[in-house]
């Protein structure tokens, strides 16, 4: 009954998203204050709706109610209770709900916080946004139907992938989705200005809370599925430049990007056509990550199993979608003037250059994303592209990413001069150098990767430190330390982003040149040494868990006879699904991480092990935190929420 | 017949709890252990979904890496050891295309569209820059006037 109640909210929200979609905008076009009215209650129902509908078959997932296909095949009595409800979007139909419900989510938003922009834009956002939902609630009722029942419903289910059985993977999804259907806002702000035929500084300041919103979830998300990857696949990598990893890579890039020129917008009114021609590609490019992850066409470790007709779907949402934002981008492009002027040294330049890397960065990834199937679609050639490759073409660009970011980020508006800008940045640049090349020096023979990694990440956590200080002006050193803790959120937000950006580029280079690596066969009892630790394979165990069995090693870390930790690596096996799990045991430290993975049982006694030393690896999910939080701070600013309010009174008024 | 081969192992892969480089795999000398663990992240399992065979668990895989370590102590070079498996299982198990062909689209990519862009970009910033110039330069009645003022 409850599961039939969700079918019809699903319905009927595709119904109130038809309205939605149609009205307001017929409504703006007329100017008919009665008709773009339609458009606040019609998202909140909406979501609503989408909202009782998810609840519902989060209710069959929890009462394990077998009479529904997607719960059969996804979970099972014995599981536990957080991956039942997690189960509920671990496979594809139910994701596409967590989807929808999102989007119906920043619809609904909209209508509630979007009280100062102007009536029209405002119907036609929410109209856009609305359209999006039609697709894909059409999508998922004709080919991805959640609430599909059996005539005979079986005694038990057959378990979720043991590998999705797991917290880290549990919260994983509803991040990314949250950042993947945010970008859908700055995508509705984008098609809503060009019917408009206006962009101007006021816009600039409305979209920049969504697309910071939608980064920040996609920086969270992605750190989350980064770390899921490095403790769950038992080898202690963190990043695999697999399609679906970068399928959420790229709408992060492409939404860096806009979070950068959505300021020029806002502060000098240029680049205005580049930022729009970037709102409709990040959406887009979530909307590719959405093809590649579910329609099969290029394989990956974590896509779900699937059939062409739901990739021919999305391709045909993609193409609708793109092509009609494109086209009316190719139309109205020319209208949209710029009007602030600025020289070749100045911070516009700096943010045009920062977009410039970020954007090809994307597009670097997504050429080798696609490659292997264009390769086979017009050259008949059977190919792979990995790691090596992407290593080679992406990493210049984080390079100089890196390099220019502090510069960049202490030049003035309109006019900078390149010496005097980088004049208070010679500390940094100093200890950057030094410090490289003491490290360089101690570490002989091994790859250039460690040094370079420290140098970056002093110049640029330091650089940020650089720039925050010069925010508080001259004077006295106690008076600049006072005026700190006034200074606007903004300021403190874009600081701490940069310097979390560069903490993470530090620890990516950290890990990939310092690892240590020890592939051994250990009898119960016996001791080997791992760098400066002893480590001893007490004893091996077989133990029940609540759906999996288990054979779990007791495993003391020492250090100079002092214990360090006891750890626990398991090697599970789930019967349901007859898939074998590695389950690490990780020893988590400021400096290092201790990681031990226990294997099979050797023919001549004793167990193969594999212990790792990984060091930094907490400061790459540490620095990745610190962006967010950063974008976080930034999205907090009152400027956002008085300046925006004021603009209302005087229609558009120019920033600053 | 390998194809036949491929599907068998393919359907017991699940069932071989292994996990990536085994103990007995391992070579005895560090210089060439640390060869044969470049080589192989840089080889594509055949049948996994997007995996090196460094880090796969298939029985394929586990085959591969004892074919590299076998050629390399064999006295082939890196290059040799990878063209060697490469006429057996294909380009489709090398992960760092080879830059030739019209694989060449693929690394050129990227350099091709930053030297476009960087192109565009300089066009676009040069032209608001130029429109700088004539409002902040003085004409020459404008310094004329200054010179009499500060004069005065």
């Amino acid at each position: 009954m409850i599961v039939e109640f969700g079918h019809f909210a699903l319905v009927l929200a595709l119904a109130v998203a038809v309205v939605q979609m149609l009205v307001p905008m017929w409504g703006a076009y007329r100017r008919n204050a009665a008709l773009m009215a339609v458009a606040e209650p019609a998202a909140m129902i909406q979501f609503v709706l989408i909202a009782a509908s998810f609840a519902a078959l989060t209710y069959a997932f929890v009462t394990s109610d077998f009479s529904l296909v997607l719960v059969v095949q996804n979970s099972h009595t014995l599981k536990p209770m957080l991956y039942k409800i997690s189960g509920v979007w671990g496979n594809h139909e139910g994701s596409l709900l967590l989807w929808a419900l999102i989007l119906a989510l920043f619809g609904a938003c909209a209508a509630w916080f979007g009280g100062n922009l102007p009536p029209t834009l405002k119907a036609r956002v929410i109209a856009v946004q609305g359209s999006i939902g039609v697709a894909f609630l059409t999508f998922m009722l004709f080919t991805s139907n959640p609430f599909l029942r059996l005539a005979v419903p079986p005694l038990d289910g057959q378990d979720l992938n043991p590998l999705l059985q797991d917290p880290g993977l549990a919260f994983h999804p509803p991040f990314l989705y949250l950042g993947y259907v945010g970008l859908s806002m700055a995508f509705s702000f984008a098609v809503a200005a060009l019917i408009e035929g206006r962009v101007d500084a006021a816009w600039g300041r409305w979209v920049r809370p969504w697309t910071l919103a939608a980064w920040i979830f996609l920086t969270i998300g992605i750190a989350l599925g980064s770390w899921w990857a490095y403790y769950e696949l038992g080898w202690g990598g963190f990043w695999f430049w697999d399609p679906v990893e970068n399928a959420s890579f790229m709408p992060w890039l492409l939404a860096a990007a806009l979070l950068h020129s959505a300021i020029v917008v806002e502060k000098r009114e240029s680049l205005k056509a580049w930022t729009i021609l970037l709102a409709i590609m990040a959406f887009g490019f979530s909307l590719i990550g959405t093809f590649i992850v579910r329609s099969g066409v290029i394989t990956s470790v974590h896509s779900f199993a699937n059939d062409p007709e739901r990739g021919v779907f999305i391709l045909m949402i993609l193409a609708v979608f793109m092509g009609g934002a494109l086209t009316l981008f190719a139309f109205r492009a020319g209208t949209m003037e710029a009007k602030g002027l600025f020289a070749m040294v100045s911070r516009e330049s700096a943010l045009v250059a920062n977009n410039l890397l970020l954007s090809v960065a994307a597009f670097v990834v997504f050429i080798g994303t696609i490659w292997p199937l264009l390769a086979e679609l017009f050259f008949d050639r059977k190919l792979s592209v990995g790691e090596p490759f992407f290593n080679a073409a992406f990493s210049p660009f984080a390079v100089a990413l890196a390099v220019i970011l502090p510069i960049g980020a202490m030049m003035p508006w309109k006019r900078g001069e390149l010496v005097r800008g980088m004049r208070p940045l010679i500390p940094a640049m100093l200890l950057a150098f030094s410090v490289g090349a003491l490290v360089w020096a101690m570490q002989t023979g091994r790859t250039a990767l460690g040094p370079v990694g420290v140098a970056l990440g002093i110049w640029v956590v330091l650089g940020a430190g650089i720039d925050l200080w010069s925010r508080t002006g001259r004077g006295p050193v106690a008076g600049r330390i006072a005026r700190l803790g006034r200074l606007p959120r903004a300021d403190w937000g874009k600081v701490t982003a940069h310097a979390g950006m560069g903490i993470t580029v530090f620890a990516v280079c950290a890990m990939l040149a310092w690892k240590t690596e020890d592939i051994r066969i250990v009898q119960e009892g016996a001791s080997y040494p791992l760098g400066p630790y002893e480590v001893t394979l007490q004893s091996v165990e077989e133990v029940q868990g609540p759906n999996y069995r288990s054979t779990q090693a007791t495993m003391v870390v020492r250090r100079d006879g002092a214990l360090v930790a006891t750890l626990t690596p398991e090697k599970r096996f789930y019967p349901v699904q007859a898939m074998p799990t590695t389950e690490a045991a990780i020893d988590y430290g400021f400096l290092r991480d201790i990681y031990l993975v226990i294997g099979d049982p050797q023919d001549g006694g004793g167990y193969a092990v594999r212990s790792y030393i990984e060091p930094f690896a907490n400061w790459l999910w540490g620095g990745c935190l610190i962006m967010a939080f950063g974008g976080f701070l930034s999205l907090s600013d009152r400027r956002y929420r008085v300046a925006a309010g004021a603009s209302r009174r005087t229609a558009a008024v120019p920033a600053e | 017949m390998t194809r036949f081969l491929l599907v068998l192992m393919l359907a017991f892969a699940p069932l071989s709890p292994a996990f990536a480089v085994q103990p007995d795999e391992v070579l005895a000398d560090p210089a060439l252990e640390a060869r044969a663990r470049a080589i192989s992240r840089d080889l594509r399992c055949p049948v996994c979904q997007g995996e090196s065979i460094d880090d796969s668990n298939a029985p394929i895989s586990r085959d591969l890496r004892l074919v590299v370590r076998e050629r390399i102590m064999a006295g082939d070079t890196d290059a040799e050891v990878i063209d060697f498996v490469v006429s057996r299982y294909g380009e489709f198990v090398l992960f760092n295309p080879r830059a030739e062909g019209a694989n060449l689209i693929l690394w050129l990519a990227g350099p091709g569209v930053l030297l476009l862009g960087g192109l565009g970009a300089f066009l676009y910033i040069r032209r608001r820059g130029q429109a700088v110039a004539p409002a902040e330069a003085l004409t020459a009645d404008e310094q004329a006037r200054l010179r009499e003022l500060m004069n005065k």
